[in-house]
């Protein structure tokens, strides 16, 4: 682990800020996402900026209206808008448009799968395309919250009310609906395909272990939970919402059933977004303030990447070699920093 | 809400029985020369010719919140779209948010106190009520969303004046009142209503709760329904004021509670909180200005259903009588219960 090194006991925290080079986006960011060495940073309504290594900015025009939401594979960016429209961006800045709501109604939600399908949803209706198939649609008992492909098979999970969808387009099944009461908005499989969770409009999380649909209650959070990310090798889900990262345990085949979480990197103000190195311990994580903070999953070590004073940060991501750490808090204000 | 309440964005809410002129009311607010922009949320089957660029279909879908209140249900298709809406932000001053004729405006209200985020972006201004002058008695009579939306209401239209003899309207009137006296009322034709009298009201605002007084007892002629601000001057309660037919609703009703008296907020606070936690579901909203012992500042507050907020708005001043004012309106409302319970968070 080269390069995380915080210092061995030190009083003060070891500080990379001088390291980040400063990114001025000049529009409201809510995510961001690398396609290729680029960071691709979403903006609040019609554009994508790229970033590359020396922080130079070109912009690309995606929707006509609010971006509403964002999945990426690190070759391409789906992306759902209020213009109704559902496009991709590639690396090399080129848009597509994948599909248009017949009645222009507000994309909620995209998710993209890691064989090239991807899917979609308007109100109460997921679509899911892939390859030269036909599209294909289901309806829930109300509006989609959020929606997720699973790491194997064409199977897509979708976040309602009361509940969540699991759905295999290509197969004449019916649907399994997973119960729980409440709004669930943000759903995500584990990596390992073995549990299903979700963000919920009360401040919690609620998971399902996917063998025998038990519940798992992930509660205690001060505020909703608007981010979620796998440790690498899924060890570990590492999720904002509190002032402190919480991240439960996925190690062993209960999950964090009967376990408590870990609780790193305290600060006073509300961890906003976290975003895990893709092979190393390590994650990073936004705060409300604007802090960001690299932290080490054994010990909670911190390295201070981003001093506080700002609005909430709003995006944060790496690379797919975990080489570039990029972020944005919600006015644009960002920085991209190389390990 | 009234913490930097001027940056967030003013939601009004309106309501009112089907075929009473809601899109009329809606479409008069969007084509008036007012240089505002509004982003409007209305229901999915609505469809029907409004001409605004930023118009979104809502399903009304509410949900029942786990925090163990019985009755808190929120709309969370608004918690969605306001959280879409302010990607956009700078785009429009105000959203406008019509409901179905057989909607109930607690949950959309409800939202504006649950909802972390939507209270940092926005803030309920009022809910205003259209109703139909010719038909509300009818409704009042078999429809019980009609009822609710009256009661609900801070802000109550009375449209289609043209259409109703004089007797009758005063009979609608009365009936208006006997459910909810407290909502500014207003008598249109076509919904033509001065746009200030719907919009920006701060209704739900903390800071702006002056007084408590029945509506009628403010207009001095009630063929023209001036806005008077009464800035603490002291008013005469006329229980059955300027010669209005009085009707007592049987089942919706409204409560007032004086007292010239100081409160003991050790007392009433827990009262209340209780009051709204055992009864919540028969009180729609409520309202008060408290003067506390030993406290030299106002204290306000208001409510839907179970969920209150309340602070203290500003010092007494001087000469302004230091008197407590509660209102409650409800569905069978326990009014001794009520009664008593106030009583004893009086200082003797």
């Amino acid at each position: 682990m080269k390069e995380f090194t915080p210092a061995p006991d030190s009083a003060s925290i070891v500080s990379v800020t001088d390291r980040v080079k400063p990114v001025a986006l000049g529009m409201g960011v809510t995510a961001v996402h690398f396609l290729g060495d680029r960071a691709a940073f979403v903006g609040g309504e019609e554009n994508v900026a790229f970033v590359d290594g020396q922080g130079e900015i070109s912009t690309v025009a995606v929707h006509s209206g609010g971006i509403l939401s964002t999945a990426s594979d690190g070759k391409r960016l789906v992306m759902g808008g209020d213009d109704g429209k559902v496009v991709s961006l590639d690396a090399k800045g080129a848009v597509t448009l994948l599909a248009t709501d017949p009645k222009r109604r507000w994309i909620d939600a995209v998710a993209l799968h890691p064989d090239g399908a991807y899917a979609w949803s308007a109100g109460k209706t997921a679509f899911v395309k892939s390859g030269k198939q036909e599209e294909k649609s289901i309806d829930v008992p109300s509006t989609v919250g959020g929606l997720a492909f699973a790491p194997k098979g064409l199977r897509l999970a979708i976040a309602h009310y009361n509940g969540a969808t699991l759905w295999f387009p290509n197969m004449a099944a019916s649907a399994e609906f997973l119960p729980w009461a409440g709004s669930h908005l943000g759903v995500t499989f584990s990596p390992d395909n073995k549990f299903l969770v979700t963000t919920m409009h009360e401040s919690a999380l609620h998971g399902w272990r996917l063998a025998d649909n038990r519940h798992m209650r992930m509660t205690g959070y001060p505020g909703r939970v608007r981010s979620m990310s796998w440790s690498a090798g899924g060890k570990a889900l590492a999720t904002s919402g509190a002032d402190t990262v919480i991240l439960w345990p996925f190690a062993s085949k209960d999950g964090p059933m009967g376990k408590e979480p870990a609780m790193l990197a305290p600060l006073q103000a509300r961890v906003s977004v976290v975003a895990c190195h893709p092979k190393n311990d390590i994650f990073a994580a936004g705060y409300s303030d604007g802090t960001v903070l690299m932290v080490r999953l054994e010990d909670g070590a911190e390295i201070l990447v981003r001093r506080n004073g700002t609005p909430p940060m709003a995006a944060l991501a790496w690379n797919a070699k975990g080489t570039l750490l990029a972020f944005a808090d919600e006015n644009g204000d960002g920085g991209l920093l190389e390990l | 809400m009234s913490e930097a309440t001027s940056q967030k964005i003013p939601v009004t809410v309106l309501t009112g029985y089907l075929g009473a002129g809601k899109t009329t009311l809606l479409n008069r607010i969007l084509s008036e020369n007012h240089g505002k922009k509004y982003a409007v949320i209305v229901n999915e089957f609505g469809e029907i010719g409004i001409d605004n660029d930023l118009i979104i279909g809502a399903d009304e879908e509410v949900f029942e919140m786990n925090n163990g209140c019985i009755c808190c249900t929120v709309r969370g298709d608004l918690v969605r779209i306001l959280d879409g809406l302010m990607k956009r932000k700078g785009k429009f001053d105000a959203i406008i948010v019509e409901t179905t004729g057989l909607a109930d405006p607690a949950p959309v209200a409800q939202t504006f106190f649950v909802d972390e985020d939507v209270q940092k972006n926005a803030r309920l201004d009022a809910v205003v009520t259209v109703a139909d002058a010719k038909w509300l008695s009818d409704r009042l009579k078999d429809a019980p969303e009609a009822k609710n939306q009256i009661a609900f209401a801070d802000v109550i239209v009375l449209n289609k004046t043209d259409l109703v003899t004089k007797p009758e309207l005063a009979e609608v009137e009365a009936r208006i009142r006997g459910i909810n006296p407290y909502a500014k009322l207003h008598r249109t034709e076509r919904c033509s209503v001065a746009l200030a009298d719907v919009l920006d009201r701060g209704a739900f605002d903390l800071d702006r709760i002056l007084d408590i007084e029945p509506d009628f007892l403010k207009a001095d002629d009630h063929d023209h329904d001036h806005d008077h601000d009464h800035h603490g001057h002291d008013h005469h309660h006329h229980d059955h004021g300027h010669g209005l037919k009085h009707y007592h609703d049987e089942d919706m009703q409204s409560l007032s509670l004086k007292s010239d008296k100081p409160l003991d907020p050790n007392v009433f606070m827990p009262w209340l909180q209780n009051l709204v936690q055992v009864e919540g579901g028969k009180i729609l909203r409520s309202k008060g200005i408290l003067a506390f012992h030993d406290d030299d500042d106002r204290y306000v507050f208001q409510g839907v259903h179970m969920m209150l907020e309340g602070n203290h708005q500003r010092k007494w001043k001087d000469g302004e009588p230091r008197e407590s004012r509660l209102v409650f309106i409800g569905r069978e409302l326990p009014q001794d219960l009520i009664r008593q319970g106030f009583e004893s968070c009086i200082v003797s």
